[in-house]
Formats: C-alpha cells, structure tokens, sequence
C-alpha cells in the first residue's frame, strides 16, 4: 500500500470514521456516501463508531507475507460493531482463545511497516472485553 | 487555578518475571531481584510502542472527562523510545483523539523526566490563557540492552493527562524543578541501547537531583513532608524512591500507593506519571501530594497537587478507565524467547 493511500484512510483506520444515513438511521463502515435504501431522499453525515461489537467468525494466520510474519500466528475475524456495519480486523488474543460471539472492543495497535527504513502504519484492531 | 482535568493510564497485558531474564543471563534471580525490588515488568506486545501506548493513555483520560478535543490546544508526548527518530508521536496522539487540525503538537525528551517537563510546559501554556486545555504524556517502551542491568527493569508503559483550569481534579500549587549536566545515563544518535554510567547513576544523579527539586518545593511553599497525604518519585527500581523518601522525611505508607514499580518495572518517561496516577486512583478531595520526577543527563521537577471536590462530582467519572491496580492485575505471563520477539531483539527469519 502506497503512503498516500494509506493517509487517505487514517480517520477510518484509527477513529472507525465512517457514515450514516440521517432519513432511515443506517450506518456505514467503510463510509458510504450514498445511501442504497433511501437514494435520493437519503442524508449522509458523518459518524465515529463507538468499537465495541462481537466475532462473527474468524480464522488463525499462521504465514503471513513478510510485513507481518512478526506476529504470527494471529487471530483475524470479521467483527459486527454494535451500531451495524462489518468489518474484519486483527484480534489481539490467543489462537485458542477467540471464539464466534466474543465481545471485543477497538484497541489503537501498529498495523504494520513496509521496511525498517519505511513508514510505520497505525490503526485499529480489537481486544476482548474482559 | 491550573490542575489536572483528567488522567489516564495505559499498561501492556504482559509481563516477564526478574528470575526467568537472570536464569537465560545465569545469574542468581534472588539477589538481583531482591536487590531491586522489583519481582516483574510489563513487556509490549509485538505490534505495541510508544505511540500505540500514548494514544490508549489519552483515550483513557477523555473517557473519565469527555472534554471538548477541539480546546485541547497541545499534545506534548514526552519518551526515549518515539518509533520515528524524525515525525513526531504527539500528531499520531492528537489525530487518533480528534484534536487535530487547530493544535500544537512535540516530541519531548528527557531521560525519565519528559513527561513531567510536559505537564510544566502545559501549565504554563492553560495558565497564561493560550489555550483551554493542553495534554502532557509520559510513555515508553523502555530499552535496555540484552544482559545489562537495565533489562531487568525496562519496562513499557505509560500516563495521559489533561491540565486546565475548569474545575481540576487536582489542583497543581507549585511546580520546580533542578537541573545540571550529568552523564549518569545516555544514548546516542543511532544506537539501539542506552548506556549508564554505572554507580554514577544514584548519588551524583538520582539522589542529588530528586533533593535538589524536593526540597527546593518544600522551601517556595513551606511546607513540611508531613503536610503531605502521599508522595510520589521516579521509581528506577523499588530501592531509589524509598531511600530518598527516608532521606526526604517521607514515610512508606505515604509513597505506598505510587510505588508501582515492584510489579511493573520502570517505565522510563511513564515511570514517576503512573505512581501518580495510582495515587489519583485512590486519593480522596483535599488529599495533597507531592511528585519528584527524575530524569537522567539530569534533572528533577518537583509537583505540590491537592486533590480537589471535582474528583468525587458528576463532572468526572474516575471507573470510567480501568485504574492502575486493574491494569497491573491479570497479567500474562511470557518466557524470554516470546520477550525476546516482542521486544524485536532477535530478528525473524
Ligand atoms: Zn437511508
């Protein structure tokens, strides 16, 4: 990923910046602009997800490409937020530990770095609500 | 009056035991740790550092007191291990809480005593009316070379928190501070380790510097140790902090609450912070408290905090962010082959 593209989506990536539709109440993560239900009498504004949701279902990684073989083996799931949308994400517990309805919440993590000389790339993963 | 407005604290999950890095180095875990004082430290997970840290700090803090971000007007994040040598760790901080654009943001650094030149320069900046509110944190993923002393204490940890003068939790009376050229403790441009100047370390540097400050306070407010309901000092280890407290006129049940290092290891930067901190957690209004940070090169800045009403009132929910004795409890623990990856110290094929 280039280093533009990446802080294009800094407010996603560390404050789950994304949309929701003012007329019917539906939000959208990543952020939508248009909203499909209420077309044109849609109004879409801004919204910060709170983080907090559940493992929908997941999968262990155990060889990843080199930027993040360091941390492998690790736990990557789809999570549903609480306010709606889906997204899938990094969870920072053991492999035996997630299962499918674990209540996580956001948690600020380094994502990754494209070389020791090169950019280091922060967001959000989740974490188990103890 | 300027005060603390909110506080918050941010502790990695793991920790390593003093006995198991002495057993891979073959020396005796009895002595060291005893000698010490501390039994474990805190140890980042792979993808942690001092940025990741600050910026759970802050969150924390705002969750106790939802200020308004767009009135915080400086983040001032001071530590030894910012991940980039140049591009600074206060915008990564400001942008994950939503202040940024219309903010003043640096780097500070000081050995173990940036935080607290933060939280001078924030109270400066809130009292003469530049701003609302400025934020001061104190973190570090503290380095200390495989096999040195340092490594059985280095730990990873750090504070947040938020200055002004709407209703403080904590009002700040006084601040000082001392400061000389020392070379007890240093690291230059491009290494990975610091390096110490042995015994050099306690008399000429810890003890001369945390006197000079503590009792510097104790002279501009004229106060005694006794009027004091808790103190707190840099806590390189368990020993330093309580033989000045001795040498001070402090008791131990006075500097109890702060002691944390015994369970976290020093946090470098974060270290003198979240003693203070910890004692936030427990104190009750009009309790007053006394802080001496300390950093290496050298130099001390000294705090005078009463705790006020605000702390107890609506406008403040102190479990709304986890305490320090909750942060230091459940810990997980590793051995150092899994300490030696999550610290990068060995590199992966
Ligand atoms: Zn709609």
């Amino acid at each position: 990923m280039s280093v533009a593209r990446f802080w294009r989506k800094q407010p996603q990536r560390y404050n789950l910046e994304g949309t929701r539709c003012e007329t019917c109440g539906r939000r959208f993560f990543p952020p939508r602009t248009f909203c499909p239900d209420c077309r044109r009498d849609g109004k879409v504004v801004e919204h910060r997800f709170n983080g907090t949701g559940q493992v929908v279902t997941h999968t262990v990684i155990r060889t990843a490409s080199e930027q993040f073989d360091a941390q492998t083996p690790y736990v990557l799931a789809i999570v549903q937020l609480d306010e709606g949308p889906r997204l899938t994400a990094q969870v920072i517990c053991a492999p035996e530990e997630v299962y499918i309805g674990m209540q996580v919440k956001k948690a600020f993590r380094r994502i990754g770095a494209e070389s020791a000389s090169g950019p280091l790339y922060y967001g959000t993963k989740f974490v188990p609500v103890e | 009056m300027v005060g603390i407005v909110t506080y918050g604290v941010y502790i990695p999950r793991y920790r390593i035991r003093i006995e198991e890095i002495a057993r891979v180095w073959g020396a005796n875990a009895g002595d060291i740790s005893g000698g010490l004082g501390v039994r474990e430290k805190s140890v980042p997970d792979v993808d942690e550092d001092t940025i990741t840290i600050s910026v759970e700090a802050a969150r924390n803090a705002l969750a106790r007191r939802p200020i308004d971000v767009e009135a915080l007007g400086a983040v001032y994040v001071g530590s030894e291990s910012h991940p980039y040598a140049v591009k600074p760790t206060a915008c990564t901080v400001g942008e994950a809480i939503g202040a940024t654009p219309h903010m003043t943001a640096a780097d500070y650094e000081f050995a173990c005593k940036a935080g607290t030149a933060g939280v001078q320069t924030c109270m400066g900046l809130v009292q003469s009316g530049m701003m609302r509110y400025g934020m001061a944190i104190g973190a570090d993923v503290a380095q200390g070379a495989p096999g040195d002393a340092l490594e059985y204490t280095a730990a990873a940890g750090g504070a947040a928190f938020i200055l002004g003068t709407d209703d403080p939790i904590a009002e700040i009376n006084h601040t000082c501070s001392f400061t000389t050229d020392t070379p007890d403790f240093w690291r230059r441009e491009g290494q990975a380790f610091p390096r110490h100047g042995g015994r050099f370390t306690g008399e000429p540097g810890y003890f001369k510097h945390v006197q000079g400050a503590a009792l510097q306070m104790l002279e501009d407010v004229g106060t005694k140790p006794s009027d004091y309901a808790f103190a707190v000092f840099h806590q390189p280890n368990a020993k330093f902090p309580q033989r000045v407290a001795g040498m001070l006129g402090f008791s131990m049940e006075q500097i109890k609450p702060g002691l944390v290092v015994p369970r976290l290891g020093n946090t470098y930067s974060g270290s003198s912070l979240i003693g203070l901190a910890a004692t936030l957690d427990i104190a009750e209004p009009g309790d007053r408290i006394f802080v001496t940070s300390f950093g290496s090169g050298a130099g001390s800045d000294a705090f005078d905090i009463e705790v006020t009403d605000a702390i107890r009132s609506g406008v403040f929910a102190r479990e709304a962010a986890p305490s320090v004795e909750q942060l230091l409890a459940n810990p997980v623990y590793v051995d150092y082959a899994k300490y030696a990856r999550h610290k990068g110290k060995i590199v992966m094929q």
